[in-house]
C-alpha cells in the first residue's frame, strides 16, 4: 500500500518536472510555426535586413532591421550607462556600506527590482522625455530616453548578483592583498572584483537581456517611429514596441509578421541566455 | 594612493546615482499621485468619470490567486523531483533544468504572443481570465521552483536520516519533515511570483485583455492594475489617475517586500 503510494507519488512529481520542459516546447513551437512561414514567403534576408516597414501597403514590405538595430542600440546604451553604476554600486553594497545603512539599502534594491516597468516607464514620459526635451533637444521621445529609462531598469539586476558574486570571493584573497600592501581600493579593483568576475558578468548579461525584452516601459518613451535609428535625438522602435504598437488591429500576414519579430526576439534571448549559461558553467568550474 | 581616492570617490558616486535615482522616482510619484488618492478611485463600479481602480486591484488578485493555485503545486513538485528524486546525470534531468532556466529568461512580451496564440486561439479561451491566470502560470513556475529547490537542498541531511530511522518512508518524510522546514524558503518564491503577477503588463494585454469591468466568470476579461496604468499613461487623458495608480503599485509591491523580509527573518531564526 504504502510502497504503491510512493510510486504514484513519484509519478506525480516527474510528470509535475515535466512541465517546464511542455511548457518551453509548445511556446518554440506556437512562435514558429505561426511566425516562420511570413518570413519564409517573404524571404529571410527581406525580413532580417529590409528597412522598410510598411505592413499595411498594397505591397506590404516588412524589413525589421531598423528595430533590430533599434533594439541593439538601446541595449547596448542602457548597459554602457548602467552597468558601471550598477557594478559600482553592488562595489559599495558589498564592501562599504555601514551595516545600519545596509539594513536600509539591501531592501532598496529589493524595491527597486520590484517596482512595476510600467510605473518606470509612466515616470520617464512624465519626467524624463520633457528633461531631455528641455535639456539637450529633439522631441523627448529618443533613443536616449530609452537608454537611461533602460540604464535605471537594469540596475537592480546588475546590483544584486555582482553583490552576491563579490561577496563569495573569499576573504583570504582580499587579506592577502592588503598584508602585502596593497590599500582597500586596489585590493578590491584589482583582486576581488577580477576574482568575482564571472559572476558580475552573467549580471551584466542577465541586465541585457532585461533590457532587451523590456516592452510596456519603453513604448512609452522612445518614439516608435520604424526608421532606421539615427542619431541619440530621433525616435526608435525596438522589437518589443513594434509587437505591442501595432498587435491590436493586425490581421492576416501582418499578424503573423508581429508574431515573426516576436520569434526573433525569442531567438535573441536564447542566444544571451545561452551565453548567461556558459559563464556561468565556466564560473562554477573554475 | 591617489589613485585609491579616485576609485573611493567612484564608488560613492555610483551608490549615490543608484539610491538618488531610486529616491526620486518614489518621491516624483507619490507628490504627484498622494493628492489624487479620493474614495472616488476606489468606487466599485468603473466609470470614465471616477476611473476607479477596484474593478483593477480585485482582478489583480484573481490572476495571482489562479495563477499561484497552479504553479505552487507543479512548482514545488518540480522541486521535490529534482532534488529528491532525480538522477542529475540523466539528460532528461539536465533538460529539465534548462528548460527551467530558459523560461525564467523569455520576455513578457513573448508570453503575451504565446498566450495569445496558444490559450487565446487554439484553445478558444478569447481574451479571459482563464488565459491570463495560465499564462502567468508558466511565468512565474521558474521562480517557484528556483526557490523552492534552494530551500530544498538547504534542509540537513541529518533531519532526513532521523526521519528515515524512525521509520518513515520517503514521501512521508518529505511531506512531514522537509517540506515544513522548507516552507519559509517556497514562501519567498511564492512572494516573489506574486510581485512579478503585480507587475506585469504585456503578457497580461493579450491573454487577460483590457477590459474595465470586472471579470464575471474564468471566460470572460478584464484588466490588472499594471494593465489599467498602462492603457491611463498611453492614453494620456488621466494622467493624475495614472499617478495615483502608481503610488498604489509601489505600495502594495512595498508591502509584499516588508512581508517576504520578515519570512527571510524567520529563516535565519528556524536555521539556528
Amino acid at each position: 500500500m504504502a510502497e504503491r503510494k510512493e510510486r504514484v507519488m513519484n509519478g506525480v512529481f516527474f510528470i509535475s518536472a515535466l512541465m517546464s520542459i511542455v511548457s518551453l516546447v509548445l511556446i518554440t513551437v506556437f512562435m514558429f510555426t505561426n511566425g516562420v512561414p511570413v518570413m519564409m514567403k517573404y524571404g529571410l534576408d527581406e525580413f532580417l535586413f529590409g528597412t522598410q516597414w510598411r505592413p499595411t501597403a498594397t505591397e506590404p514590405q516588412f524589413g525589421l532591421l531598423p528595430m533590430i538595430m533599434g533594439s541593439v542600440y538601446v541595449t547596448i546604451g542602457a548597459a554602457v550607462l548602467g552597468v558601471p553604476i550598477g557594478v559600482l554600486t553592488a562595489i559599495f553594497m558589498a564592501e562599504y556600506c555601514p551595516k545600519w545603512l545596509y539594513k536600509i539599502l539591501k531592501p532598496a534594491v529589493s524595491l527597486m527590482a520590484s517596482i512595476p516597468s510600467i510605473v518606470y516607464g509612466f515616470f520617464a514620459l512624465q519626467f524624463l522625455v520633457p528633461l531631455v526635451r528641455d535639456s539637450i533637444g529633439g522631441n523627448g521621445y529618443s533613443i536616449l530616453t530609452a537608454m537611461i529609462l533602460l540604464a535605471v531598469m537594469i540596475l537592480p539586476t546588475v546590483i544584486e548578483l555582482s553583490e552576491s558574486a563579490l561577496r563569495a570571493v573569499p576573504r583570504t584573497y582580499y587579506n592577502g592583498s592588503v598584508a602585502l600592501g596593497a590599500t582597500h581600493e586596489r585590493a578590491l579593483f584589482k583582486v576581488m572584483l577580477p576574482a568575482a568576475s564571472s559572476g558580475v558578468l552573467s549580471s551584466i548579461v542577465l541586465g541585457i537581456g532585461r533590457a532587451i525584452g523590456e516592452t510596456m516601459a519603453v513604448v512609452l518613451v522612445a518614439g516608435n517611429q520604424p526608421l532606421m535609428p539615427d542619431g541619440f535625438l530621433k525616435g526608435v522602435r525596438t522589437l518589443t514596441t513594434n509587437i505591442v504598437l501595432e498587435m491590436s488591429y493586425a490581421s492576416g500576414d501582418h499578424r503573423s509578421a508581429l508574431i515573426a519579430t516576436g520569434v526573433i526576439l525569442f531567438v535573441f534571448i536564447l542566444l544571451i541566455n545561452s551565453v548567461f549559461l556558459v559563464i556561468k558553467n565556466k564560473g562554477a568550474t573554475k | 594612493m591617489n589613485k585609491s581616492k579616485i576609485a573611493r570617490a567612484f564608488v560613492y558616486l555610483g551608490a549615490a546615482i543608484t539610491f538618488g535615482v531610486l529616491g526620486y522616482i518614489i518621491l516624483f510619484v507619490f507628490i504627484n499621485g498622494v493628492p489624487y488618492i479620493t474614495p472616488d478611485l476606489f468606487a466599485w463600479n468603473y466609470t470614465t468619470e471616477n476611473v476607479s481602480l477596484t474593478p483593477a486591484l480585485i482582478t489583480t488578485l484573481y490572476i495571482i490567486g489562479g495563477s499561484l493555485l497552479v504553479a505552487t503545486p507543479i512548482g514545488v513538485f518540480t522541486a521535490v523531483y529534482l532534488v529528491e528524486y532525480a538522477d542529475r546525470s540523466r539528460p532528461i534531468v539536465k533538460l529539465m533544468s534548462m528548460a527551467t532556466d530558459t523560461l525564467a529568461a523569455v520576455p513578457s512580451i513573448v508570453y503575451g504572443l504565446f498566450g495569445f496564440l496558444f490559450f487565446v486561439t487554439f484553445l478558444g479561451f478569447q481574451f479571459s481570465l482563464l488565459a491570463g491566470m495560465l499564462t502567468m502560470t508558466i511565468m512565474i513556475l521558474p521562480l517557484i521552483i528556483r526557490s523552492t529547490e534552494e530551500a530544498l537542498l538547504a534542509v540537513g541531511r541529518p533531519l532526513r536520516e532521523a526521519s528515515y530511522a524512525l521509520g518513515a518512508g520517503k514521501l512521508r518524510t518529505i511531506f512531514n519533515v522537509v517540506l515544513p522546514v522548507a516552507m519559509p524558503g517556497i514562501l519567498s518564491g511564492v512572494i516573489l511570483a506574486i510581485g512579478r503577477i503585480i507587475g506585469e503588463s504585456a503578457a497580461l494585454i493579450y491573454t487577460l485583455g483590457s477590459s474595465v469591468n470586472l471579470p464575471d466568470s474564468l471566460l470572460s476579461s478584464g484588466r490588472t492594475l499594471a494593465v489599467h496604468m498602462y492603457v491611463l499613461s498611453s492614453e494620456g487623458f488621466h494622467v493624475n489617475e495614472a499617478y495615483a495608480t502608481a503610488v498604489v503599485l509601489i505600495v502594495l509591491v512595498l508591502a509584499l517586500n516588508a512581508f517576504s523580509t520578515f519570512i527571510s527573518r524567520r529563516i535565519v531564526r528556524g536555521g539556528k
